[in-house]
């Protein structure tokens, strides 16, 4: 006999959804109000100094303790999420914009020019792009527009490739040939017909992009690279704890390491939840 | 006139689906375009149309020797001939109301302006009712559809029709009153219709002129 597997249909699947989406909404909320109201209402400074408090574990004082030269961690991690958000947004958005406008014109010019730029967008991807990204802040000062720069220029690749294949798709569809017949230049068919018809995948590919450049944000800073040292990012504050993991210094380094991972499932979380809304019928694949 | 001559089109450069096909319509004729499914009779429309660049032969309209298809065709060209495709599903953008993809053409030609007055007049004449227009093609049924779609191919008022299978999805009332809307315009403006299907009581009955596939390519 065959063995059945349970998973929640019908009311309790909507409901387990509905559950994913109020959470991830909730957090996200909490996360970007904290981001934006704590630094200008709470007039503390997160660069404060207290040697005499240095390493000291969370307490009522400290929530999140203190750092090796005692700054207080949860401010530095609110700054911190404040800088991986803006870095994320700006670059994810650039990105996108960057991925949409080449995909769109490899995939609806086509012959030489979609041969010429989809092997450009294969050697730029043959490159590891922490590498590439890693050349580029070199060639500028450390601060959040070369980063974001940096981020931008690494990960509009695949955002390319999904709209070129979308528009692929969509150009040979009679409706478009309806529109030729019809008198529409290119650009008209462009923007009346493919560019939205791209939107909601160049949409998710836009808000997906969002944790993973604050992920490669983090990595930056981890490896020197990013925000000068004294300026708070989550990727700073976790290479700025390891020092003293070994010495059994638990919290510097899992505060801010929870904050990156917290967001990014957020946005996960809605992102799927959006995606199972738009299309019906790949939910069922998507869910097997 | 609308001439073709030995048109070689395809997908592939080495199987090509029309191999020599000829072609002639007079103004105000209308001919029917018999031939089994899967033997380029669709691509035969969409060259006619000036969708589809063929690898070989020549397209005459109206005096015309056609150089470029496509948005290669000049665009007073690529308007003479009004197109009406087989689905109606796949032929309507999703995401436009019906009075958005009736007007469309009009909007693309930079005719704006009498774009309201004129869908109405259309709308009427091919049988869509006023509550139909603002509906998007999801909430409509393939007949419905398909009578906005005859619309939108008669809003620039083509000198020729290209009708490829337009009533193979259709039940026989509203093929019957489609064929009287195409009628109807021929009669008003002379315009000629290359009617593509594989029944031939219906193509017998609505056309001047009907002839086979295999009549029209060489061997």
């Amino acid at each position: 006999m065959a063995e059945t597997i349970w998973r929640p249909q019908g009311r309790a699947r909507r409901s387990t959804r509905a559950l994913r989406v109020r959470t991830s909404a909730a957090v996200l909320a909490v996360v970007v109000s904290a981001v934006l109201i704590v630094p200008p209402l709470a007039q503390l400074d997160q660069q404060a100094v207290d040697l005499a408090a240095k390493l000291q574990p969370p307490s009522w004082a400290h929530p999140f303790g203190t750092d090796d030269v005692g700054r207080d961690l949860l401010l530095r991690c609110v700054y911190g999420l404040r800088v991986s958000l803006l870095v994320g947004l700006v670059a994810a958005l650039a990105a996108t914009v960057i991925g949409t406008a080449v995909g769109a014109a490899a995939g609806a010019l086509g012959g030489r020019t979609d041969r010429l730029a989809m092997r450009a967008v294969d050697t730029l991807s043959s490159v590891p792009h922490l590498l590439l990204g890693v050349f580029v802040v070199a060639v500028f000062r450390p601060g959040v527009w070369p980063v974001v720069a940096s981020v931008a220029a690494t990960h509009w690749l695949s955002t390319a490739r999904i709209v070129r294949a979308e528009v692929l798709s969509l150009r040979g569809r009679p409706y478009i040939d309806a529109a030729v017949s019809g008198g529409a230049s290119r650009w008209r068919v462009a923007v009346r017909h493919l560019v939205p018809g791209i939107l909601p995948q160049a949409g998710l590919a836009a808000v997906l992009m969002i944790p993973h450049a604050m992920w490669h944000e983090s990595a930056l800073s981890f490896l020197g690279l990013g925000l000068p040292a004294h300026q708070a990012s989550l990727g700073g504050l976790v290479q700025g704890g390891r020092g003293s993991l070994l010495a059994g210094h638990w919290w510097p380094t899992l505060f801010p390491g929870r904050l990156l991972i917290v967001p990014t499932l957020a946005v996960a979380g809605l992102a799927g939840a959006w995606r199972e809304r738009r299309n019906p019928r790949r939910r069922s694949e998507l869910t097997l | 006139m609308l001439e073709l001559k030995d048109i070689t089109a395809g997908y592939d450069r080495r199987a090509p689906v029309v191999r020599g096909a000829h072609l002639t319509l007079r103004p105000g004729e209308s001919l029917g375009l018999l031939g089994p499914s899967g033997c380029g009779k669709s691509t035969l429309a969409r060259v006619v149309a000036l969708l589809h660049r063929p690898e070989r032969g020549t397209v005459t309209l109206d005096g015309h020797a056609v150089t470029g298809f496509s948005h290669r065709a000049p665009r007073s060209l690529r308007t003479a001939v009004g197109v009406v495709f087989q689905q109606p599903r796949l032929a309507a953008d999703p995401r436009l109301r019906l009075r958005d993809l009736v007007a469309e053409p009009l909007r693309a030609t930079g005719r704006r302006t009498e774009a309201a007055a004129r869908v109405g007049e259309l709308a009427e004449r091919v049988g869509l009712g006023a509550d139909l227009l603002s509906r998007r093609p999801h909430e409509v049924s393939d007949g419905q559809l398909q009578r906005a779609c005859l619309a939108r191919a008669l809003a620039l008022r083509p000198r020729w029709l290209v009708c490829d299978e337009m009533t193979a999805m259709l039940d026989a009332s509203t093929t019957a009153a489609l064929v009287a809307v195409v009628e109807d315009y021929r009669d008003r403006t002379g315009a000629g219709l290359l009617a593509v299907g594989h029944d031939p009581v219906l193509l017998g009955r609505w056309c001047g002129r009907t002839t086979h596939w295999n009549e029209i390519v060489k061997d």
